[in-house]
């Protein structure tokens, strides 16, 4: 329950400003809650006079916090190809682990791994554990969430973690509930605490207008799943040392209900708009599917990938797998450059953390220019043109 | 073929915003829609039940006014609605959410399919529709752009991937969360509006799904919020001048190491 004390509050109106659900209102110079509280404590927040307060009934902690140690990555690997998510996660648990001074492991699950075990202890990795079975070879989220709950189990890490990718983001969720552990989606930032060992979690909300820091202060696992673009890989150190260990699957967690039949793996291969470090993003600017192809002839020079508003999704000019936005993907590339597009807070919740942002639009006024390191108010089909060839000029020389 | 939709109400984004002054976001004029993914859920269900015929059952968690999105979804072809709603069940996150609805699931009876948005807008984690199923110990599948197929003892789908997409063969019961390509929500027919005004939603507390007091709620949820802060400001529109062959080329310079 959100708690307002009477007698201090001096309905100044501040926290009713700062609830986005609308769930206070002050009355007759009182903060007065509604139902529609979600408990997200910004109110709590933003009372200079600390009158707000969110009282819960006693949780019951697990009582062997300490017994759970260890920082796990689940290192995602699909047709072959470990996802480059996998590397920048032991990077960051790296940083983790030798904080709690614990071991790194490494979680790889698929088929036909070859060497790829040895590829993450160069990268960070203490321990992997290696579930490699022809079973594997697809994912579904009942084989992948069995063998990774199984190892959980035995071995009690306090951290785990897995790209926010669309499998890291599907069976997570389901190791997870059944594990009863506090899972954090899309995690931007991670940090431990010295002393406790919590892991904060910190996240973009409400389309990233605001930031929130999570914990889960008495049950272990601490799971996240992590931005993919966001972490920085370590150097790969062939001089690393580490233990490979193979996991006995028992028959039956190769079982699943919902069966594979087939996996299509795009033509195009820059569909995976999240691992991209450079994207060019179009909007209803460009006026038809011709004009976009402009915004491909700039991602070629750049070599980039294409992503698109989701006006431009709808009008069918390219799929939806290259949306960037609310109802579409998240990105954080190093480089965005968004043509036409006018910045409605939906397609920037989907790429304000980007490094650098360049805009181009031929309204001043487009919202797009207050997230732009750098902007040019013109005529896309003048402005890109010049571009391309002058970074093909650039690249040439 | 017994089909529940899970709901939510949430605020539309394009709403919610930051004031530029306060850096508090503004709630004035924040209006309640049905989450857009829940739309298409609520449309590939009325499709199934063409089909194959059925009950869909829409669902939702929430405040009293959450009655709106249930009404709508009645007015889109819903056949039933039930509200789980209490105040003990605020602060709740995707743990203690997905034990909620498993619980009103189960009160609801026999079920073959259960399918969800894949995620809400308001937080975004896409974490509910998975729990949910392990809660009721039923397989899921995630982003699901589109079903190729429907039986009555099996589902046949391709569900979206980072690098394209899987064909994949699920029999009864299963859950699925549904991504917008999957279908265009219809408008609501005047028969359906009709409908929604006479409807009665059935309203259930904590304590008639039978929902343990400990797993609900704040109490019942593993993960805290902690800290609540604006992100840190970007961009300074920061607009390049000269005419357009200068600013090209300040832009290139600018990129050089991208390059």
């Amino acid at each position: 329950m959100l708690i307002v004390d009477k007698d201090q509050c001096t309905g100044c109106g501040v926290c009713e400003d700062n609830c986005a659900f609308g769930a206070i209102e002050v009355v007759d110079g009182l903060a007065v809650v509604a139902e529609t509280c979600t408990l997200c404590g910004s109110c709590v927040e933003s009372c200079e006079f600390e009158v707000l307060t969110i009282e819960g009934a006693e949780k019951s902690v697990q009582v062997d916090l300490d017994s759970w140690s260890g920082i796990w990555v689940y290192c995602e690997f699909r047709a072959g190809k470990l996802a480059s998510v996998a590397l920048e996660l032991l990077g960051i648990g790296r940083h983790l682990a030798d904080a709690r001074g614990v071991k790194l492991v490494a979680v790889l699950i698929g088929a036909e791994t070859g060497n790829t075990a040895d590829s993450l202890i160069g990268h960070g990795a203490d321990i992997v554990y290696r579930a490699d079975d022809a079973a594997l070879y697809f994912f579904t989220d009942e084989t992948y969430g069995a063998v990774l709950t199984d190892l959980i189990r035995q071995e009690q890490p306090e951290v785990v973690l897995a790209g926010a990718t669309a499998i890291g983001r599907s069976f997570f969720p389901g190791v997870a509930n059944v594990l009863g552990a506090g899972l954090t989606a899309d995690c931007t930032q991670l940090d431990i605490r010295q002393g406790d060992g919590a892991l904060l979690q910190t996240r973009p909300a409400f389309g990233g207008n605001i930031m929130a820091t999570i914990e889960c202060p008495s049950s272990r696992p601490q799971m996240s799943t992590v931005r993919p673009n966001v972490m920085k890989a370590l150097e790969f150190d062939a001089n690393r040392t580490g233990e490979i260990v193979d996991v006995t699957l028992d028959p039956a967690m190769l079982k699943s209900k919902v069966r594979v039949l087939e996996s299509v793996v795009s033509e195009h291969d820059d569909v995976n708009i999240q691992e991209s470090d450079i994207l060019v993003g179009g909007g209803r600017g460009l006026d038809s599917e011709k004009g976009f192809s402009l915004i491909r002839e700039l991602a070629s020079s750049l070599n980039a990938s294409v992503s698109a508003s989701r006006a431009v999704v709808d009008a069918g000019w390219i799929g939806y797998p290259h949306q960037v936005g609310q109802t579409g993907k998240t990105v954080a590339p190093k480089l965005y450059i968004a043509c036409g597009i006018s910045g409605a807070i939906q397609h920037v919740a989907g790429m304000q953390s980007s490094e650098t942002i360049v805009a181009i639009n031929r309204d001043e006024n487009a919202p797009i220019f207050n997230v732009a390191d750098f902007g040019i108010v013109g005529d896309l089909f003048e402005v890109l043109p010049k571009l391309i060839s002058k970074i093909e000029a650039q690249r040439k020389s | 073929m017994n089909i529940v939709v899970c709901i939510k109400q949430v605020p539309d984004a394009k709403d919610v915003r930051l004031d530029p002054v306060t850096n508090t976001l503004a709630r004035e004029g924040v209006q309640s829609i049905m989450n857009p993914y829940d739309q298409h859920a609520v449309e590939e269900a009325v499709r199934l039940k063409e089909e194959l015929g059925g009950v869909v059952t829409v669902l939702s968690m929430g405040p009293p006014q959450a009655e709106e999105v249930l009404k709508q979804a009645i007015s889109c072809g819903a056949d039933q609605a039930v509200l789980v709603s209490d105040r003990a069940f605020a602060g709740a996150d995707t743990w203690a959410t997905s034990y909620t609805l498993a619980k009103a699931v189960q009160k609801i009876g026999e079920f073959d399919l259960i399918l969800c948005g894949k995620q809400a807008i308001d937080g975004d984690t896409a974490q509910v529709g998975p729990g949910l199923a392990m809660q009721l110990d039923i397989p899921f599948v995630t982003c699901i752009q589109k079903i190729r197929e429907a039986t009555d003892s099996e589902l046949t789908m391709e569900r979206m991937m980072d690098d394209g997409y899987d064909v994949l063969a699920a029999p009864y019961p299963v859950l699925l969360t549904v991504v917008k390509d999957i279908n265009t929500p219809r408008v609501p027919s005047l028969k359906g509006k009709m409908k929604a005004k006479k409807v009665v939603i059935q309203v259930l507390s904590a304590a008639d799904v039978g929902a343990d007091p400990a797993k609900i709620g704040l109490a019942g949820s593993p993960t805290q919020v902690v800290d609540v802060f604006p992100p840190p400001p970007r961009g300074e529109r920061a607009l390049l001048s000269g005419s357009i062959d200068d600013q090209v080329e300040q832009l290139v310079e600018k990129l050089a190491i991208y390059l």
